[in-house]
């Protein structure tokens, strides 16, 4: 495997931002009700993780390390107005149903994390394919809890009917407490993995699952490693 | 204003900003496992929330309209959050010692915290005035705080219960946050 599909790979299956490092929490919970909410949202996250990617690799060695954070948070915060407008403009009913979220994308900590832990220190093209990496695992993680979501909460996937007329909609699952109670699966799913992955020794692996490299600025710092 | 009460019960129950515009569930999660701790992050969001939906107002009407730039307000935000943040920090270490050292710790986290953001976009999309603004900027952040001071309350208590071994930890957490925002859907019925 080369370095660029080692990347891919890397953020497609084995640091997944949903469902290994668990970063971007608010809009995972918030924007998959449906399915395509989750893509749109996937979609336009990845677009800025290339891009933001791309120009602070380019910038690296010309932005002062003691300035670096509000140097990132600037590029960042240019490509998701960039974004808003495009989506304004192009797809206004997906730029509706996911509203604030959208310029919220500034502080989703996945883009900074990748900032501050890959493109920082990597020359352009391999942060590209690691935001392609990144933001597609971050897409498909969206929308497999989008369709999970969708189907359950109103029997359909992708807005087509799927399950019989017979099935009664558990409504709750596309309303907020639905998002709680899927995410609660997910974690405990996790919970099982990391006691596997150490129970085989793998503690490298296991220190993963459930948390970001950049754990400096993790909110589940102090609950992370509650198995070990 | 009746309006105003309107505004502040709306944004602190009905739409309460952890438990149903899931804004700021980091600090939800990890700063809840007493309620003396929760207590202070609740504070320090109010202190931080409330002066910036101030600033960003002033800023969003005399600055960013009068020049046409309404279409930075993004970048613009984050910068003023950012830098309010460190200056807020600044501030209360040298003027107000007693304060700073019960909610010292919180402010650096709070940066990152997405409802700081977004309570200010709320504003503008909303085309709330200023004092408007002031006043969805605190009754959220006060929503936050009862969100999170409860949420601590039943964290201290689950300590003591036999919960299943997977779902240890953030799993728990997260089904009863779900729990209470079902109780949240209870006060829809208000406005």
């Amino acid at each position: 495997m080369n370095k660029y599909t080692e990347r891919l790979y890397n953020g497609l299956v084995k640091e997944n931002p949903t469902f290994v490092l668990m970063l971007g929490m608010c809009p995972t919970l918030a924007v998959t009700t449906s399915a395509i909410n989750g893509i749109g949202m996937g979609l336009s996250t990845t677009v800025v993780l290339v891009l933001s990617n791309m120009l602070i690799s380019m910038l690296r060695k010309i932005i002062p390390d003691s300035v670096r954070m509000p140097a990132f948070i600037v590029v960042v915060a240019s490509f998701v107005t960039i974004v808003q407008f495009l989506m304004e403009g192009f797809v206004p009913s997906l730029y509706a149903s996911l509203g604030i979220y959208i310029p919220l994308i500034v502080v989703n900590c996945i883009i900074l994390g990748r900032a501050e832990s890959y493109a920082s220190k990597n020359p352009v093209l391999p942060s590209m394919f690691d935001g392609i990496g990144m933001g597609l695992g971050f897409t498909f993680g969206l929308t497999c809890i989008g369709i999970v979501r969708e189907l359950l909460g109103s029997g359909k996937v992708f807005d087509i009917q799927v399950l019989p007329e017979s099935y009664e909609p558990i409504t709750i699952f596309i309303l907020a407490p639905g998002a709680f109670f899927v995410l609660a699966c997910l974690t405990a799913l996790q919970n099982v993995m990391k006691k596997k992955a150490l129970e085989k020794g793998d503690v490298k692996k296991a220190e993963k699952i459930g948390c970001g490299t950049n754990c400096a600025e993790c909110g589940k710092k102090e609950t992370c490693g509650n198995l070990k | 204003m009746k309006e105003l009460l309107l505004i502040a019960v709306g944004s602190a129950f009905v739409n309460n900003v952890v438990l149903s515009q899931f804004l700021g569930i980091c600090p939800f999660l990890g700063v809840s496992k007493n309620v003396k701790t929760a207590g202070g992050m609740g504070g320090a969001v109010i202190f931080v929330i409330t002066i910036s939906s101030f600033v960003t107002g002033l800023i969003y009407k005399f600055i960013l309209v009068p020049t046409g730039f309404e279409y930075l307000q993004t970048i613009v935000f984050i910068l003023v959050i950012a830098a309010l943040v460190q200056f807020v920090e600044m501030f209360l270490k040298k003027v107000m010692p007693p304060l700073y050292n019960a909610l010292g710790v919180y402010l650096p986290l709070i940066t990152t915290n997405c409802a700081v953001l977004g309570v200010a976009l709320t504003n503008v999309t909303k085309s709330y005035s200023i004092l408007e603004g002031v006043v969805n900027g605190f009754a959220t952040a006060a929503g936050f705080l009862v969100a999170i001071v409860l949420m601590a309350g039943i964290r201290e208590k689950i300590e003591y219960n036999d919960v299943p071994e997977a779902f240890r930890g953030t799993p728990i957490v997260l089904v009863t946050a779900g729990l209470m925002a079902i109780a949240f859907f209870g006060f829809s019925g208000l406005i």
